[in-house]
């Protein structure tokens, strides 16, 4: 048995669960409006305002999601500077939760810039030049920078899970990657629901299927690489009837498989979006719950 | 700069009396758990049955029955292992967790903002959450006490030396001793984190142990959190690529068939 087992559960339940849901699809969504801001028409325009729109509200519920999970949430900023050192800032690298507080901080405010710039392309904010520089290449540069920041924050909650000593999330270094991935299908899945209503064009729709499509494939593919790298390990996961029936049924069946088939159909996009955000949704639900539920010791030791 | 300190516990001579945690949770005013009312396990002969945010002392009662006339006990008093290289210390993200000038590793309350990072972090589940607090605790190896020169609670309470507290190099040498000592008289004993080449650089609390590790609820090898990092970062990134390479080849497919479609001219909307 893994020596994973030894080691007690923190206590990331709700709020974490949303926060990396909607991490995932802000993240994912600013990736798809960038690549359409860089690579897309005039036609695709929609769906880019769309995307800014989501990654910059995902952001900031990101970050009020964080702070109220904290056990002394007027402490957050200790996360960003020195609390004994003022104004030193506070960066690990090499550990996720600080490395992730500064991406949130900073996918945030390059996001808003994002949003910002469509609101003043939609005419909300009367300003020709921040118009004009959101359509030049400076708006271009800071959609880069949101769009790496934005994957950095998808996949950075999966790599936090791995970089512990829980059960399952520290037994395969496959999680990261698995929300990455759910974090673009999800993202897709958000922009085929939400562009409509800003006029996006069928082509546009049709370009963010296909691509769900890909993703879901991608993320599928991910999925096994992860259950398999588990070893003994997935026993205590699939064995189990609750979380191990969301993670097969919720995820792969409702979340992946289903949603494979209506596009494969080309049948209404809608319905395939809105089961590939139900499932991305079970699968931060059952990844954090199937190890959260595990108690230390006992199950290792037999006793 | 101060030896490094530490404990050195010999579960071969603890008798389950629990003045080590009675002492702890007065010299630290850790509160009672579930406003004193004491839910019993039912099971089992130990009550406080793990390390957490209010329990910084547990001992652990291993009851090994197979018929009511053929059994033993193994006590052991668990606390903090006080990692050379500590998992929690390493993911903290606000700094709260220190190394002391005694090597001993301390959250400072103050800073902590109850993120629990430490919590899934430590190999031992040795951290968990205060609820007078909001913040992780765990033993702080008596860090005020060591401080004006005395002995922490727990080791100065315990009656029968189960828990000794000294420098390391100290202690390492007595604890080998008292495992040759054990295997002369044909106990197989063994130490726990007493070899600075061992797991985690050794560890600042080691013990002695008389069975295997997993049946006192310690890992055979623990490891820092930092040892999945890069792995599953590139794993990572890799997919990042992957995703992005499929985005950008979907779009040039489109516009291909736009100008299949439309006899060479680009088709749709003008590029933007
Ligand atoms: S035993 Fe756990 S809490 Fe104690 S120093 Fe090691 S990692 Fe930190
Ligand atoms: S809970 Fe406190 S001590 Fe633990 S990692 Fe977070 S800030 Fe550090």
């Amino acid at each position: 048995m893994s020596d994973t087992f030894f080691s007690g559960a923190p206590h990331w339940t709700w709020f974490i669960i949303l926060y990396f849901f909607v991490g995932g699809i802000a993240g994912g969504a600013c990736f798809l409006a960038a690549i359409l801001d860089w690579f897309g028409r005039t036609e695709d325009r929609p769906v880019v305002r769309t995307g800014y729109y989501v990654a910059a509200w995902g952001a900031i519920l990101c970050g009020l999601l964080l702070t109220v999970d904290l056990g002394q949430p007027l402490r957050f900023w200790h996360m960003l500077v020195q609390s004994h050192n003022f104004p030193t800032i506070m960066f690990k690298a090499w550990s996720p939760i600080s490395f992730g507080a500064w991406v949130v901080l900073s996918f945030g405010a390059f996001s808003v810039l994002s949003a910002l710039g469509v609101m003043a392309e939609e005419g909300r904010i009367a300003s020709p030049a921040l118009r004009a520089m959101h359509r030049g290449a400076l708006g271009k540069l800071v959609a880069g920078i949101s769009a790496l920041l934005g994957f950095s924050l998808a996949g950075y909650t999966g790599i936090l899970l791995s970089v512990t000593n829980r059960p399952i999330w520290a037994d395969s270094p496959w999680l990261g990657a698995l929300f990455l991935a759910s974090g673009a299908s999800t993202g897709a899945a958000t922009l085929i629901l939400l562009a409509p209503g800003r006029g996006a064009t069928e082509r546009s729709l049709a370009w963010l299927s296909s691509f769900d499509t890909q993703a879901l494939v991608v993320e599928l593919l991910i999925l096994v690489a992860f259950i398999v790298s588990l070893g003994s390990v997935n026993r205590v996961w699939l064995s189990s009837w609750g979380w191990g029936l969301v993670l097969l049924v919720g995820v792969v069946g409702l979340g992946i498989l289903a949603p494979l088939r209506l596009h494969a159909r080309r049948q209404p996009v809608a319905n395939a979006a809105r089961l590939v955000l139900l499932g991305g949704f079970l699968l931060r639900l059952a990844t954090m719950f199937a190890s959260e539920g595990i108690e230390r010791y006992r199950v290792a030791a037999g006793m | 700069m101060p030896d490094a300190m530490g404990f050195f516990t010999d579960t071969t001579v603890c008798i389950g009396c629990k003045a080590c945690e009675v002492a702890c949770k007065e010299w630290n005013q850790l509160p009672a758990e579930n406003g004193g009312i004491r839910e019993l396990s039912g099971d089992s002969y130990d009550n406080t049955r793990r390390l957490d945010g209010i329990h910084w002392r547990h001992v652990r009662f291993i009851e090994q029955f197979k018929g009511p006339y053929d059994g033993r006990w193994l006590m052991m008093s668990d606390v903090c292992k006080h990692c050379v290289q500590a998992g929690c210390l390493e993911v903290c993200p606000t700094g709260a967790i220190i190394r002391t000038e005694f090597d001993t590793v301390v959250i400072q309350s103050d800073v902590c903002n109850g993120c629990r990072a430490c919590i899934a972090a430590c190999p031992f589940g040795v951290i968990d959450v205060n609820p007078v607090s909001g913040t992780a605790q765990k033993c702080t190896l008596c860090y005020d006490r060591l401080k004006v020169g005395l002995e922490p609670a727990c080791s100065k309470a315990c009656p029968t030396d189960s828990i000794q507290f000294g420098s390391i190099a100290e202690l390492r040498a007595r604890a080998q001793k008292r495992v040759d000592q054990l295997k002369a008289q044909g106990v197989d004993a063994h130490l726990y984190g007493a070899d600075p080449t061992g797991p985690l650089g050794g560890l600042n609390s080691f013990y002695l142990l008389v069975d295997k590790d997993e049946v006192y609820g310690l890992p055979h090898k623990p490891q820092l959190p930092s040892r999945n990092l890069a792995r599953s970062s590139s794993f990572s990134v890799a997919s990042a690529a992957v995703l992005g390479i499929l985005a950008l080849v979907g779009l040039r497919k489109r516009r291909m068939d736009d100008m299949g479609g439309a006899g060479g001219r680009v088709g749709g909307g003008g590029p933007n």
